[in-house]
């Protein structure tokens, strides 16, 4: 990663938000490259997916400043972020149970003919395509997502990401509803990704998975990020150490949640 | 032959299997839910024949049922909407009361004397002035529930008290009436309806529609080679269609004036009485032909455009749909907006067919829609329902009304028997969705 010639694609700074007094993100600071995969670690409750669903619109920060492409942008709502080509697959998956997988694709963003109505076959068409790409054996478009399998849904709400040619791509435990084949196809889709320059928030608690595909790490504990790291420069015992304890070790950079020594 | 043609290329055609019952609706894509309604209607309809003595299942009486279900049927829609959307509306009735009062003001007091006695502007005023008024309810209503997040059950609870109150204080409790004579075809009756020569051209139109919408969505699906049904299937549908348009515009032209009226008519035009009394057919009524048309635009809106797309996504998780970048609070206005402006074509079809604008019209009328809307196979959980679905639920509610009337059964029993086979099918519907799931 050439990281030093190149300007980061978003960047997350001092952000803050309280829910009824208890601060769930604490003047956390993040950041992520074109064509990098960060990984987001930390316990349940440590504060990575309110942070990150901050990043795209559902929530609104307290205080802090998100830039994009080095400019202050304004993110309000989920419309916003999407315009910004921010794309998130939620950890709840976030799809629509009662309409059928190329509605779901095109939520939001449906495809109308010439007279303004919903052009249906051919939203259906692109998103047999799609569909083809991630998951080949998916064959069920004329059915409600709620008859899918949790892998099928899964491949929905990743194919809606990536249907719009997102240019930051935030995934929230995306293998967590997946078998181990499913998991490896998630993976070579990151991979794959990433080589097309998308910029991915990887926001996990499997610290293999982690491991295995970001580049960096990123560990959040109480709300505050304990530190930051290339994968290359710290082992799993010392991001683990950085999960539970809090403890930054030598190889990452300290953020305000590190632990005194 | 085409069934043939079918398996030949089934790249293209869907996979069918199983007992030739279950390969029939799979390859016609019948939506068993509806057939199970159908059915249940067509139950209602013998047994009640049967029960009062041959007298159901005549022109004379559908005919009849086709009017006084057009008021709740169009109200029915909406409610199908707004119940996808997990919300309720039970202010329709007194709505509908409310518009009904202030259209019959204004067609009977306001216009005439700017506009002359009878003028044939007057309807048209009247009935755009109410669907105004419904939207701006509507607008508010919708507002209160999605801006203030006050529940829908308390928001349209407080709508019934209110409206019900505004239309008994508009005139101070006074009827108004007559209505004017444009406007009053709006209720159907001999003059509102539009004989037997119009209808079958309707008829014509419509058969003519199903076979161009059938040949349609096959050509799309063919430009994209999705699977296709089979030919023969595609045969049925057009033939179900056509066949149950035609056999309903055959029952309405089979029902002719009352003789009175037609000896009346044929003076007023100079003809000649024939021998044995004048037949002048019905045809379709007006009312009945406003809530066709009522209830195919609220398909095309549920089915076709991104707002009914919404609507049902919305439903299903409400969350998603926020996060999909869908102004849900919006969408749930437009819905109210949508349904009040329902309630003042209801009101139309309602205080025409009376004759008058009274401050009780439309009571109890939120209960069968809902019940209409909920034995339609509209889910209270959100997310699941039809348009058509609901129309027939309407049907339905409306026959067994209008069956315990013709079997002399006393005004309290009816409530009963209605009651219960609410509960009774929507018994039956969990039953079927927990089975299907």
């Amino acid at each position: 990663m050439s990281q030093v010639a190149v300007k980061p694609l978003v960047e997350l700074e001092d952000i803050s938000i309280a829910f009824g007094g208890i601060k769930a993100v604490d003047r956390a600071s993040i950041d992520l490259y074109p064509g990098e995969v960060v990984g987001l670690l930390g316990h349940n409750g440590a504060g990575k997916s309110t942070l990150i669903k901050i990043l795209s619109g559902a929530y609104r920060r307290d205080a802090g400043e998100i830039r994009i492409d080095g400019q202050p942008a304004t993110i309000n709502n989920p419309r916003d972020a999407k315009a910004y080509g921010i794309e998130t697959i939620y950890q709840t998956l976030a799809v629509a149970d009662n309409v059928d997988a190329a509605a779901n694709l095109f939520l939001g963003r449906e495809l109308t003919t010439a007279i303004g109505t919903l052009d249906d076959v051919a939203m259906e068409a692109k998103a047999r395509e799609v569909m083809g790409r991630l998951n080949p054996n998916f064959r069920r478009f004329k059915e409600p997502v709620k008859a899918l399998s949790g892998g099928q849904r899964q491949s929905v709400a990743i194919a809606r990401a990536i249907l719009f040619n997102a240019r930051i791509l935030i995934m929230d435990e995306p293998t967590a509803a997946l078998g181990p084949q499913e998991t490896q196809q998630v993976a070579d889709l990151i991979k794959q990704l990433k080589s097309e320059g998308i910029g991915i928030f990887l926001i996990s608690h499997d610290i293999h998975d982690v491991f295995d595909l970001a580049d960096r790490v990123c560990v959040m504990k109480n709300g505050q990020v304990v530190g930051t790291a290339k994968t290359s420069d710290v082992t799993k015992d010392e991001v683990l150490g950085m999960i539970i304890m809090g403890k930054c070790p030598p190889g990452a950079i300290p953020g305000p949640g590190a632990m005194r020594v | 032959m085409a069934e043939q043609n079918a398996t030949a290329n089934s790249a293209h055609s869907l996979t069918i299997e199983g007992n030739p019952v279950r390969k029939f609706l799979t390859a016609t894509e019948i939506d068993t839910r509806l057939l199970g309604m159908v059915g249940a209607l067509l139950l209602i309809w013998i047994g009640f024949h049967f029960l009062s003595g041959g007298l159901f299942i005549t022109p004379r009486n559908l005919w009849n049922l086709s009017v006084q279900t057009a008021s709740v049927a169009v109200m029915a829609t909406g409610m199908v909407l707004v119940i996808v959307t997990r919300n309720i509306d039970l202010s329709v009735g007194a709505v509908l009361g409310t518009l009904a009062m202030l259209m019959g003001v204004m067609q009977a007091e306001i216009l005439p004397p700017i506009l002359g006695f009878g003028h044939p502007a007057i309807w048209v005023l009247t009935l755009a002035f109410g669907l105004f008024v419904g939207l701006l309810i509507g607008l508010l209503q919708g507002t209160i529930i999605a801006y203030l997040r006050v529940p829908a059950f308390i928001v349209t609870l407080g709508g019934f008290l209110i409206w019900r109150g505004t239309a008994w204080w508009i005139t101070s409790g006074r009827t108004v009436a007559p209505l004017d004579s444009t406007f009053q075809l709006m209720g159907g009756g001999p003059m509102g309806s539009i004989g037997a020569t119009a209808s079958w051209i309707v008829a014509a139109f419509a058969c003519a529609g199903v076979i161009i919408y059938l040949a349609y969505a096959r050509r799309q699906r063919r430009r994209f080679s999705f699977p296709q049904r089979p030919m023969w299937a595609e045969g049925v549908l057009a033939a179900i269609g056509c066949g149950v348009t035609l056999a309903a515009v055959a029952v309405f032209n089979a029902y002719p004036w009352p003789v009175r009226i037609a000896a009346n008519y044929a003076q007023a035009q100079g003809m000649e009485v024939p021998e044995g009394g004048l037949f002048i057919s019905h045809g379709i009524a007006v009312p009945v032909l406003m809530a066709v048309m009522v209830g195919l635009i609220m398909t095309f809106i549920a089915m076709r455009t991104r707002f009914g797309r919404y609507v049902f996504a919305i439903g299903g998780n409400p969350e998603a749909a926020e996060l999909a970048g869908i102004n849900t609070r919006w969408v749930t206005v437009k819905v109210y907006m949508l349904m009040g402006a329902l309630c003042a074509i209801a009101a139309s079809i309602s205080s025409a067919r009376l004759n008058a604008a009274t401050n009780a019209m439309g009571t109890l009328d939120e209960l069968y829609v809902i019940a209409a809307a909920v034995i339609g196979g509209t889910s209270l959980s959100g997310g699941v329902g039809t348009v058509v679905g609901a129309m027939i639920g309407a049907l339905v509610m409306q026959s067994l009304q209008s069956g315990m009337v013709l079997m002399g059964l006393d005004s309290p029993l009816q409530s009963i028997v209605v009651g219960i086979v609410l509960v009774f099918a929507v018994w039956l519907d969990t039953l079927y969705r927990n089975r299907a799931n």
